[in-house]
This record gives structure tokens, sequence and C-alpha cells, in this order.
């Protein structure tokens, strides 16, 4: 185990929110065709709101801070939050688009001593990213973000969400990555918005492509290894828990609700109405995440990806239940390995139900007469 | 003998965890984690008290070892966090608005 799994296992241990994921801002500078959020303000916290927050969270114990959004350069105040932030001995990362960063701010960031920082890259082809971002010149503008960091000595990585619409060009950003010099991490997952709409759910990648990604060696590197039939599982993997969500990371939302993770929509309280800590212990919520073990999941119980699969329980959440299986999930572990999830074997038990019964009546006629 | 001023490095994440300090170099991501005796010099170092004073104070006082061993093992343990960076030493004490040790009078 490593240190870092250790202080991890710590953090379980003792209730520790470790790591917060805090978006500053719903606005953005880009209309990304995937992107989950509302960009409109609906009343962010306000510059001296998050200080008081920021100083609970520390005061909680709080070492991993995620400053994210929205675009978090379309505060006016970011850089004093990043300052106060680094005050208090965060560890700090930020999540951005980078469009907004020049040389200044890249220096500004290296002087507060931020740890990293990551910048969503689709596509090497600016005809396909900018489409993707509906920003015109947003790929050049990244990308000469992205030098100014990187010259400044920060540590910079690519985070590469793949859809239908840059499928195929996944290579040219991982090489695009290694001309900058910078760490490359690709995400094929595609989430319903925040109010539940599905629709952009149909940019997810086709399964064929999901399989294909899964078994290219210089994305996964060890392809037999990552692609491993799933060993059976032991009692650690019934009694264990499906992610850190509520466990030692938490989401505040740029209004103050918290939420176990950013995605992971269930409220659990609000930074406005009552103090971190009090919402971390005592909301009901919360409680109920942390309750939920492996061996609780009616179906991922029964299957045999129970062990290795992603299942992200706010996804399985967004689908119904969090204690149900994810299907976006099962898809990965099914196009990771080639055996079918529990969940896809119970619907297509379902469906093979439906096809053998005879179909019924088309008008059901129930006498009234004993 | 030549008194030791340390102060925290800016550039480094900091948080206290079930009575060990977590400390992150911002600089390489390198984590390490200071036992109890460690942590209390740790959040002693203002960059204005000798570590001999901060020996003293904090750690016979707290953890009844003899100043000697202790004051040996502090200059071994604060030498080797100043060769990852993450704490700075000096002859001098540092300035307040910076780790860089202040101008002689």
């Amino acid at each position: 185990m490593s240190l870092m799994q250790e202080m991890s296992q710590r953090a379980l241990d003792l209730g520790v929110p470790m790591s917060v994921h805090f978006d500053v801002t719903y606005r953005c500078n880009e209309r990304c065709v995937h992107c989950y959020l509302d960009h409109d303000d609906h009343g962010e916290l306000t510059t001296a709101e998050i200080k008081r927050v920021l100083d609970e969270l520390a005061d909680a114990g709080t070492f991993f801070l995620t400053f994210s959004g929205g675009e978090v350069l379309m505060r006016r105040d970011f850089f004093e939050l990043l300052e106060y932030a680094r005050h208090l001995l965060f560890s700090v990362r930020i999540k951005t688009n980078a469009v907004m960063i020049r040389e200044p701010e890249a220096r500004h960031m290296v002087a507060l001593g931020v740890d990293q920082v990551q910048v969503s890259i689709y596509s090497h082809r600016p005809e396909i990213h900018d489409a993707i971002t509906k920003l015109p010149g947003s790929l050049r503008r990244s990308v000469e973000a992205i030098r100014f960091l990187t010259e400044q000595g920060l540590k910079v990585v690519i985070a590469n969400v793949l859809m239908t619409a840059n499928m195929r060009d996944h290579a040219g950003v991982q090489a695009l990555a290694r001309e900058l010099g910078v760490q490359y991490t690709l995400d094929p997952t595609i989430t319903p918005k925040m109010d539940g709409d599905t629709s952009i759910l149909n940019l997810r990648i086709p399964g064929a492509e999901l399989g294909a990604v899964f078994h290219n060696k210089n994305l996964v590197g060890d392809v037999e290894q990552f692609c491993a039939p799933p060993p059976p599982p032991d009692e650690d993997v019934m009694e264990g828990y499906p992610c850190s969500a509520g466990h030692t990371l938490a989401y505040i939302s740029p209004y103050g609700d918290v939420f176990p993770c950013v995605q992971f929509p269930l409220p659990s309280g609000n930074v406005r109405r009552q103090r971190f800590i009090d919402i971390w212990r005592n909301s009901s919520q919360l409680n109920e995440v942390r309750s939920i073990r492996a061996k609780d999941l009616p179906v991922c119980s029964t299957c045999s990806h129970v062990g290795t699969c992603t299942r992200c329980p706010g996804l399985a959440y967004m689908e119904g239940s969090m204690r149900g299986p994810s299907t976006a999930d099962c898809e990965k572990s099914f196009h990771r390995t080639g055996i079918l999830s529990a969940n896809m074997l119970r619907k297509q038990r379902v469906t093979d139900e439906a096809r053998s019964s005879p179909p019924g009546p088309l008008i059901q006629i129930q006498s009234a007469v004993a | 003998m030549t008194e030791i001023y340390i102060a925290r490095s800016p550039a480094i994440a900091s948080r206290m965890l079930g009575g060990e300090m977590m400390v992150m170099s911002a600089v390489d991501s390198t984590f390490f984690t200071l036992n109890s005796v460690a942590s209390v010099i740790w959040q002693a170092a203002d960059g204005h008290t000798p570590l001999s004073e901060i020996v003293a104070r904090h750690v016979c006082n707290e953890f009844e070892i003899d100043p000697e061993t202790a004051l040996l093992d502090a200059e071994r343990f604060v030498t080797e966090l100043s060769t990852h960076g993450i704490l700075l030493l000096s002859e001098r004490p540092f300035s307040n608005s910076s780790a860089a040790p202040t101008e002689a009078a």
C-alpha cells in the first residue's frame, strides 16, 4: 500500500472529507455539446461565502481541493479565492478550458503553488475541437495556455473526453500531449445533464469503439491485464464501498449545495444554511450513501464484475437507484472483458421472454358474472 | 554553536490527519507524512524561532526526550526535509513576507 493509499484509508476510517471538488461557477465561455451544466448564474456564492466555506473545509481536514466549473476564470475573484485556498495550505488542482490563461495567469498560478492544472482538449484538429466547444479558436488558445503553464513549470494534464464527434482523435490528442510534455488522460463517460435530461447520452461512443479503446495498448498499457476476466469476488470485495463519493470525497456547487460527488446529484445540504462539517457528519443522504456495501447492491452483488467494475453510484442514482447498476459501467465492463454483466443478462432474459411469449389479446375482457 | 532557523516552503500543502501531518510538495507532488514529534517541529517552523528553542520548548517538554538526543534527531529531520525542498533552513531568521532569510543587520 502506498503512503497515499494509507492516508486515504485513514481518512476513510476517521470519516474525514479528504478531497473536495468545488465548482465555483457554472458560467462558461465555451458551450460544449456534451456539457451537463446550465450555464446561467442562479446566485453564486460570494467571495466572502466561499472563503468561509474554505475555512470550514480546512477545519474539517480537507487536503485535496479541486477548483472547477463552468470555467473558473469566469469569476473575477478567482485568483483571490486561489490565494486564500493556498494560504489555508490546501493542495489545489484546477480544471479549466485554459482559454483565458495567458502568461501572467500562468505565472500567478505557479507563484501560488498550484499542484496541477487539468485542461480539456477534445481533438488535435481545430475543426473538431472548436465544433465541440462551439468557441472558434478555442483549441489554439488552450494549447497556447498549456505552453504558458508548462514554461512556468506547472504540471498539466490534458483531459480527453471521448464522444461520437471525436472518437477517432485520441491518438492525435495523445501525440499532442507528448509534444507539449504533459500527461494525458482519457474519459469515455458522457453523463446526463444535472436536470435529468438524458438527450446528450446519444453522444456516447458506440460499444465497438469502446472495445477498441480498451484494447489499445497505447491507452491502457498492458491490454491482457486490463481486459482480463474478473477474479471471483471475495469477502473484502463484498464488504467494500463502491467509490470514495460521500466517504472521503464531497462536491460543492456554486450555489453552496453539497453532494457526494460531482456525478452524484443527491442533494445533501447547503453551506449557506449549515456548516460544512455538520452536513458532512449528519446529512441523512450522505449517511445513506456511506451505508451501502457491494453486498447490498441487488443486481451488482450477483455480477461477476462486482470487484473490478467502475460502477458509478451517481450514474446509477441518475438511472433510478443508487443501489442499482450503472448501465454505462456495465457496458464498459463488457467491452473490456467480453463478459456480460448481471444487469445485461437480466435485460437479455426479459427481452427473450418477451419475444418467446405468445402475443396477448388486444383487449382483455373480464366477465362481471361469477 | 550556530543556530538553525526553519521555515515551511510556500510551495507545500499540509494538513493534520489522525495525529500525523500530511505534507505535499507542489513542486514535484512528493507526499510525506510526519509523526507526532516531527509534526510538532513542523508546526513550530515559523522562521523566527531557533530549532534548539523549538526542541526545548515543544519536543522535550511534550515527549520527555533528553535535549541532546532530541536536538540531534531534529537536525537530521530538518536537513532531510530541506533536501526535498519542503522546509527551508537558514542560519538567520527568515523575513515575514517570504521564506527568504532576512538581511543581516
